[in-house]
């Protein structure tokens, strides 16, 4: 049986970057983000 | 094909030396940010019981009713806790990727049938598709990530799996605006617009989702944080071993967090479902004062509040727990759960306002923080081994939840009206059955203790068949 590892393709060997990790969490906080401030401002009805 | 299908295999999502653990939880947020849009479906409401009048005010008589469509998530919700019981071992097989992709294709496919339902006026066709098909796409991505979460983060479990099922809460977040500015945008004199706003939320969705499925990664076996010792502390819940998802249903641990999840979501579910119409009758004009009760604008916005403290209690109570210990902080969530829902009743009749709100929000913190600790708490007790298996068929009890606190909720404060009771005292009797729940909770939780040995896997387990 193989190496698990051998199986693992060239372009995945290349590790991570901080860019890769800077635009894959603004990819999911920015419509995170979106969703939090719509309901804020939903929210601040009940203190006005 | 046979590339394509190679592409989606396990030994394919094995992360390289040096790969950097902190771009999997966005890969995990991708798919629970998606699939979280399930709690925003009461937006649909209204439009779909207009689909004939179009007039979401003067629903015609052929159009479908109030009751009928929330049905729909009903069916989603039981499907998810199903389809997550059913898939759970194929999952570990399988690993994330795959899994991921069959929970997209469910989640999107179900909003295109659900689509076609609409425009056909087909009310089976509706349910099959965003409530089945949908369902099996909420309950395989709910656990798609929660074991790889796990094996790259042995040190911080609940941070990680915090963060992933605090995407579930956030997801509405996003979801509930989306499809009312589609609706908006696809609004016509002659239709309300539903079914093309479902029809793109499926292929936003299914697009956003490809980010989650192509960017996951599982650790190498022998992989290990850096400079990582596991902890000794709460070590007497922490095992060592490892437990099948069919050993894990014969343990008595396995039926007493059922229990634990169970009481916490029902009682979280009697917040939810009652927080609209029980703070606009219990801070009414006629308590505060001619207009200064609660609106229907402002119950909206403690609606949103709550939200809101749901989505961050998933990421805090659980994170806090990997401080704290599992037992200690679900001790938590149902002993003051008890204080403080035995309390608003109190806060009702004083008219306390703030107050009010401020144990509604910590109340909905700890129902999500039940939410996000247990994949954690599972962890602890069962080990790594099948633990996205054994979370799939706990979320049973959500499902279970899901029928029984809505059911508690309405027959107990629709006899209280019957009664002539209005206000705080049509609501007294909820939460005071919600608190008694959480007593049932505290004691299941308090009963929990390692899991004995006999349950064991012996000797080394395998990827192929659901570990490491």
């Amino acid at each position: 049986m193989q190496p698990k590892q051998a199986f693992t393709p060239v372009a995945e060997e290349a590790g991570s970057s901080t860019g890769a990790l800077v635009l894959a969490w603004l990819f999911v906080g920015i419509p995170l983000a979106w969703g939090v401030s719509q309901t804020f401002i939903k929210a601040l009805a009940l203190f006005k | 094909m046979a590339e394509t299908t190679s592409l989606l295999d396990r030994a394919r999502t094995i992360a390289p030396p040096g790969y950097n653990r902190w771009l999997v939880p966005p890969a995990a947020l991708a798919i629970h940010l998606a699939i979280g849009q399930a709690y925003a479906f009461s937006v649909f409401k209204k439009p779909l019981g207009a689909l004939l009048s179009l007039d979401v005010n003067k629903p015609s008589p052929g159009d479908w009713t109030a009751s009928q469509i929330g049905w729909t998530f009903s069916i989603a919700i039981v499907l998810l806790g199903l389809s997550a019981a059913v898939f759970g071992k194929w999952l570990e097989r399988v690993g994330p990727r795959k899994a991921m992709l069959a929970s997209a294709l469910c989640f999107a496919g179900g909003f295109f049938i659900g689509s076609l339902g609409v425009h056909l006026r087909s009310l089976p066709l509706f349910y099959f598709g965003y409530g089945f098909v949908g369902g099996i796409g909420l309950g395989i991505g709910y656990i798609s990530p929660v074991s790889t979460l796990i094996k790259w983060f042995p040190d911080r479990k609940g941070v990680a799996t915090g963060m992933a099922i605090m995407g579930f809460g956030g997801g509405a977040m996003i979801g509930s605006p989306l499809a009312v500015g589609l609706m908006a945008h696809f609004k016509t004199p002659t239709d309300l617009g539903v079914a093309p706003t479902l029809l793109v939320m499926g292929l936003i969705y299914f697009l956003f989702m490809q980010f989650g499925i192509w960017s996951i990664r599982v650790p190498a076996d022998d992989w290990q944080p850096a400079g990582y010792v596991p902890s000794k502390e709460h070590s007497a819940l922490i095992t060592s071993g490892n437990v099948s998802a069919d050993n894990a249903i014969k343990t008595p641990q396995f039926w007493l967090l059922w229990t634990v999840l169970l009481c916490n979501v029902t009682a979280g579910i009697g917040v939810l479902e009652t927080a609209s119409p029980l703070i606009q009758e219990t801070f009414s004009d006629g308590v505060l004062g001619t207009g200064k009760g609660v609106t229907a604008a402002a119950a909206a916005g403690f609606v949103g509040l709550l939200s809101l403290f749901n989505l961050l209690g998933r990421f805090f109570w659980s994170s806090a727990s990997d401080k704290l210990g599992r037992k200690v902080t679900y001790a938590i969530y149902f002993g003051l759960g008890i204080l403080l829902y035995a309390l608003i009743p109190t806060l009702g009749h004083g008219a306390q306002l703030t107050l009010f709100v401020v144990v509604a929000c910590v109340i909905l913190s700890m129902y999500g923080g039940g939410f996000a600790t247990i994949p954690a708490y599972l962890s602890d007790l069962f080990g790594k081994y099948q633990v996205g298996a054994i979370h799939g068929r706990l979320l049973t009890a959500w499902s279970t939840a899901g029928v029984l606190g809505p059911f508690i909720v309405n027959a107990l404060s629709e006899s209280r009206k019957h009664e002539g009771l209005k206000g705080a005292d049509a609501y007294q009797t909820v939460f005071y059955t919600m608190a008694a729940l959480l007593v049932v909770g505290l004691a299941a939780n308090l009963a929990v203790r390692p899991v004995r040995e006999e349950f064991y896997e012996k000797g080394p387990v395998t990827a192929e068949a659901g570990g490491h």
